[in-house]
């Protein structure tokens, strides 16, 4: 009853010598990057990479890695651009860009709040001072850039 | 100072008859041969290690190169190759990749420092394998493409266009309770005969080369003997349900259960 299962599967190395396992490579790459990055055992090398960079790469990957091929035909490149994955490598002034575009993106809707608050009260000359921290959250650009801005 | 460093695969059982030679041949990471490091008198464990460049898996490099599509894939291939090698001689703990140690007495020592835990769980997963089973939800190709207001029949094309829309999300509101109940079937048999379980992220994006939404990503820890029984049985599982795909992939070796549930040495799994 159980050697034909058992010859079968200890026969799939020879199964594997075929395409299965030339470097896996009709194995669907999400499938293996699910198992060899979030699976397995961890026991700490002497190389040591923050998991976390990895973990965070990996849920990314899921998003488009069924298919890394087509990614590249497209073009699409975010691992490139994204700063959470690549602080080190441009992260830095790609993120220094961003805060600028931010602050000046508050500094506009500061002007604009003023500007408008100071029509609904009609005293906006003599209120120049109302900086309630607080503002209402109005929009989502605003959001993000207060979030960047601390 | 070496320009070498060494990556460890796995940890096997090094009494294992003709491991080295199964090793011969296989090329592992970086194109390197694939070679055996013992612990050494008196354990019975062994690494699975590849030389490797160290100016590729220093630490700033292996950084780098994590984040290259093409890098990580081949190395993930690779890893992937070597394990799947090993699986067919003997019970592989698979490391998690990128496992690099800076020469061979260091890995000697990582296996020394948890020979008890390895030794247990080569024991708990011996003579097993693991099948991964993917559900996939498909609103049947009629109903699921654009709503063509054509189809009229006395209706006005607004009227008709509303009729459409809603047989379309009825047909994927049906797909979708019919995974739902394949997922059940899957657990029953997941239940009666497998003997771990474990839940993977769903495989999502508009990329996903498979057709179809997927909805479930497990692995399931099956006996060599009820092996094939299970995968005969998962794959009825879809039988009599319409929009619904079934797939199983594997057989793998225990990736997914080489940590116990609980004792792994890093955050809980954070899957929605």
């Amino acid at each position: 009853m159980t050697d034909r299962p058992v010859d079968r599967l200890s026969s799939y190395p020879s199964r594997a010598a075929s395409p299965y396992s030339q470097g896996g490579s009709s194995t669907n790459l999400a499938d293996i990057l699910e198992r060899v990055l979030d699976k397995g055992i961890v026991i700490a090398g002497d190389i040591r990479i923050n998991l976390l960079d990895i973990e965070l790469l990996t849920v990314k990957l899921r998003l488009i890695v069924a298919s890394v091929d087509k990614a590249k035909e497209m073009g699409i490149d975010w691992w490139e651009h994204d700063p959470s994955l690549s602080s080190r490598a441009h992260g830095d002034s790609e993120l220094s860009l961003e805060i600028k575009r931010l602050r000046a993106e508050i500094e506009a809707l500061k002007e604009e709040r003023q500007l408008s608050s100071g029509k609904d009260e009609q005293v906006a000359e003599e209120k120049p001072a109302v900086r309630r921290r607080s503002a209402p959250r109005s929009s989502k650009s605003r959001r993000s850039a207060e979030a960047r801005d601390e | 100072m070496s320009d070498a460093v060494a990556y460890a695969y796995a940890v096997v059982r090094h009494d294992v008859e003709g491991l080295d030679e199964a090793l011969a041949d296989v090329v592992g990471v970086a194109g390197r041969p694939v070679h055996l490091v013992p612990q050494g008198p008196g354990s019975g464990l062994a690494a699975v290690v590849s030389t490797v460049p160290a100016q590729d898996f220093q630490e700033s490099a292996l950084r780098r190169h994590l984040e290259d599509l093409d890098w990580l894939e081949t190395v993930a291939r690779a890893h992937h190759t070597v394990i799947e090698r090993l699986s067919a001689h003997t019970t592989v703990l698979p490391l998690r990749l990128a496992t690099v140690y800076l020469d061979e007495d260091r890995v000697r020592g990582a296996l020394r420092e948890d020979s008890e835990m390895f030794t247990r769980a080569l024991d708990r997963l011996t003579g097993h394998i693991e099948w991964g089973v993917k559900i996939y939800v498909e609103p049947r190709a009629e109903t699921a493409g654009p709503v063509d207001p054509a189809a009229d029949d006395g209706l006005g094309v607004g009227r008709a266009y509303l009729r459409a829309r809603r047989a379309q999300r009825h047909s994927r509101d049906e797909a979708h309770r019919a995974a739902h109940q394949a997922a059940e079937r899957v657990e029953e048999i997941g239940e009666a005969v497998a003997v771990g379980h474990a839940r993977h992220r769903v495989q999502q994006g508009q990329l996903a080369s498979e057709p179809g939404e997927n909805v479930v990503n497990d692995a399931y820890l099956v006996a060599r003997e009820n092996a094939e029984a299970f995968r005969a049985e998962i794959l009825r599982a879809a039988e009599g349900l319409s929009g619904v795909r079934v797939d199983v992939t594997g057989p793998w070796a225990p990736y997914s259960f080489a940590t116990l549930p609980g004792t792994e040495p890093r955050a809980p799994d954070q899957a929605p």
